[in-house]
């Protein structure tokens, strides 16, 4: 193909097309300007959301690249646009989201003299990315955004900022499409040692006891039908991390809920009776783990995954097994045996139960009293056909939502895992319709999340993006409350909030809303929310002091789980 | 902790500004003192070499050296016990010439040592020792004692180990041949 001169900007236009990018999150500003002019001219091509808040634009890429697979784009400006996207990077980097945020910057004669809106962005962001890089030079454009998208993309997937200069985006270069597909210091799919493999299929073949942890390196590895066929096989239970929930469907016999602080009874106590423990894709959170010097001690772990920095990292791990685990997945079920583990399975039943009475169906089916968060979820789970993307925001919603949603299809569940970004799930759920336009996007969020990017309703407005926004409000930050009730005495330092009245912002915002009091009242208003094309608000009042329960609370093992709290 | 060993932790990466800081952001976030720093060129072209030396344990060790690799311009780390590696400091001590000729012992504290007078002239001289971190410290306590002391500077660490070839020459052809492979598949 001939080479042709063109603008930086322009450049970068092509390149982002021949990336195969349709959507970009963004907001305009000086220094990335020339860029914005180049777009006006690639509309009919690159889709731009215009956010209210550059914070906004990086959840919204996170909430897209997680339920699409793909890479998620942010466009902002220097100084302040690119600071306002550092919450949305960091946590894409802990939670594993491609994402692709291209800054603007001062020109290269300003670098370094503390320029109108100059932030040095590559320091800054170099912490908290999979790669940063600095484009000075127009010719440099084709090369830094198909190593970004590489980057982005492959492997453990991440966050890549680019700090676009001013000059670079005016200068002209020869610009020709490129493709970057080896970094020979970089290996995205180390080499699995058949030594380890024969290892993990001796301890799997013996195994009386097994249990599978299922995380999202099963989603981002495209492994769902591998881990299936590996978990049948030989007959694993299987417990999923909060970010792996819909890696296997919810109702699948082996799947036996929720790890974590917050989880479901029998898995999380089953973790330290097991005798062989395998890993696929997670990486051992303190939230799931509890405390380490108990943690599985009597297991052999098999931990399969992609990155080898993870392996050993908290918990002591036996055999290792490197590699994308649609690949080792694949390569486990093939050697091991067909085997059977019913009195071991059987075993998970009496935790079930237990966790249904005393928890789950008071939580679900209380009969009386104010309506539970827990009530809500269910509700709106089986109103989907528990077919649902399930976007939540961070605290009791998010703990809430991910226990009572139900999952039926892979890729269906976006959250702030690592981080716990209060303010996610808003902009995150319009990002979710972007990359999934044709399902149904549930965004369950609190008051307090709510408000901390309430401004993207502009961007609900004026897209008409299809979000089903559910406000379970307690007027409390419920779940720092709860902390304050079991380990600070009652003592309600700030959690207790004064909240507005959403009715009255949402049709501000031209979006239908309602508000729900009464039980009664609960099917009609979900029926009303997923009956309007388009988006929605539905409040629903909560009882105000409620609590997440079972939980294993901070530095306690694994098997110690909280069904009641006596505060 | 007391099971806290010297390591010598030996990193090749590509030559590319910034990268320093990532690699001892490393040793940072888990409050790792760097104990000695050496980065230059390796004998493989556009390859920088870090040689990095800390007081850790052999838990921790692992895992900086894996967090290190991680970083995407990062080729390879390793990390070496003392026995593992064949180490090198230079120093260099300014020493003012007139004190130095008026005291015997002082060339002979010189001499003793294997190091060597590199510069002479009437204000100062210069001795430069390449040995063994102790050593080097060794000899800065003596002339220091004998009172004939302007300057003294050390550098970082260097090390090679003791197996016979860099790994990361071989580790760079595989990967090479690996992706070539893979092409063509």
């Amino acid at each position: 193909m001939a080479k042709e001169r063109i603008t930086g900007s322009e450049a970068l236009m092509r390149s982002l097309e021949h990336e195969g990018v349709k959507t970009l999150f963004g907001y305009p500003g000086g220094a990335i300007m020339p860029v914005f002019d180049a777009l006006y001219d690639h509309r009919d091509k690159l889709n731009h959301i215009l956010v209210r808040h550059e914070q906004g634009a990086a959840h919204a890429a996170q909430g897209f690249a997680r339920v699409s697979g793909e890479v998620g784009v942010c466009l902002v400006t220097s100084g302040p646009g690119a600071t306002n996207t550092i919450t949305g990077v960091a946590d894409a980097m802990i939670d594993s989201t491609p994402i692709v945020v291209i800054a603007g910057q001062v020109g290269a004669s300003l670098l370094g003299t503390d320029a109108f809106q100059e932030v040095d962005l590559v320091g800054v962001t170099q912490p908290i990315s999979k790669w940063s890089y600095q484009i000075r030079r127009a010719e440099d454009v084709a090369w830094a955004v198909s190593r970004a998208f590489y980057l982005a993309r492959s492997g453990r997937p991440g966050p890549v900022v680019l700090d676009f200069a001013k000059n670079a985006q005016t200068e002209l270069t020869d610009y020709e499409p490129l493709d970057v597909d080896f970094i020979r210091s970089y290996d995205p799919d180390p080499e699995t040692d058949p030594k380890m493999v024969a290892e993990a299929v001796k301890l799997i073949n013996e195994a009386q006891r097994p249990l599978v942890l299922v995380g999202q390196g099963v989603e981002l590895g495209n492994a769902q039908e591998e881990l299936k066929a590996f978990v049948e096989k030989a007959d694993l239970p299987c417990g999923c991390t909060l970010l792996g929930l819909s890696a296997l469907p919810s109702d699948h016999r082996l799947n036996k809920g929720m790890l974590g602080m917050h989880g479901n009874l029998a898995p999380n106590v089953k973790t330290n009776e097991c005798d062989v423990l395998i890993a696929v894709g997670m990486r051992f959170d303190d939230r799931v783990t509890g405390k380490l010097e108990t943690y599985a001690r009597q297991a052999k772990v098999i931990h399969l995954d992609v990155d080898p920095s993870e392996i050993g990292k908290n918990v002591r791990v036996d055999v290792p097994i490197l590699g994308n685990c649609k690949r080792t997945l694949a390569l486990l079920t093939e050697l091991m045996q067909s085997h059977k583990h019913t009195e071991w399975i059987d075993s998970f039943a009496p935790y079930a139960e237990k966790e249904y009475e005393q928890v789950i169906r008071p939580e679900v089916f209380p009969g009386k009293g104010p309506l539970n968060m827990g009530e809500v979820v269910n509700a709106v789970s089986e109103a989907t056909r528990r077919e649902a993307i399930l976007v939540t925001d961070v605290g009791q919603n998010q703990m809430m939502a991910c226990r009572y949603f139900k999952f039926a299809k892979q890729r269906s569940i976006v959250t702030s895992g690592g981080m716990g970004t209060m303010g996610f799930c808003l902009p995150a759920a319009i990002g979710a319709t972007f990359g999934c336009p044709g399902r149904t996007v549930c965004a369950f969020m609190g008051d307090g999340g709510l408000q901390m990017t309430l401004q993207e309703l502009g961007t609900v407005m004026e897209q008409q993006a299809p979000v089903k926004l559910v406000l379970m409000n307690n007027n409390y930050l419920g779940n720092v409350r709860q902390w304050q009730a079991m380990f600070f005495n009652k003592r309600y330092s700030f959690t207790p909030m004064m909240n507005p009245d959403y009715m009255q912002i949402a049709a501000a915002y031209g979006i239908p809303g309602r508000r729900v009091m009464e039980r009664e009242e609960l099917e009609e208003g979900i029926r009303e929310m997923l009956d309007t094309d388009g988006p929605f608000l539905l409040e629903v009042c909560v009882v105000e002091e409620g609590n997440v329960l079972p939980m294993t609370p901070p530095g306690s093992s694994v098997n110690d789980m909280l069904l009641e709290l006596d505060c | 902790m007391d099971n806290k060993t010297l390591y010598t932790i030996i990193v090749h990466s590509e030559n590319i500004a910034g990268l320093l800081n990532q690699v001892t952001a490393v040793f940072t976030r888990r409050q790792i003192n760097i104990e000695s720093l050496n980065v230059s060129a390796s004998s493989i072209k556009g390859v920088h070499k870090y040689t990095i030396t800390c007081w850790t344990t052999p838990d921790i060790v692992e895992k900086v050296v894996r967090q290190i690799e991680k970083k995407i311009d990062v080729i390879q780390a390793h990390y070496f016990t003392e026995k593992e590696i064949f180490q090198r400091e230079v120093a260099m001590y300014k020493v003012s010439t007139p004190e130095f000729q008026s005291n015997p012992e002082a060339s002979k504290v010189v001499r003793r040592a294997s190091a060597h007078i590199v510069e002479v002239n009437p204000t100062f001289c210069i001795v430069e020792l390449t040995a063994m971190s102790n050593e080097i410290t060794d000899l800065y306590e003596k002339l220091r004692d004998l009172n004939c002391m302007l300057q003294f500077v050390r550098s970082g660490r260097i090390a090679v180990s003791t197996s016979c070839f860099e790994r990361v020459n071989e580790y760079l052809a595989h990967r090479e041949e690996r992706y070539l492979k893979e092409q063509k598949g």
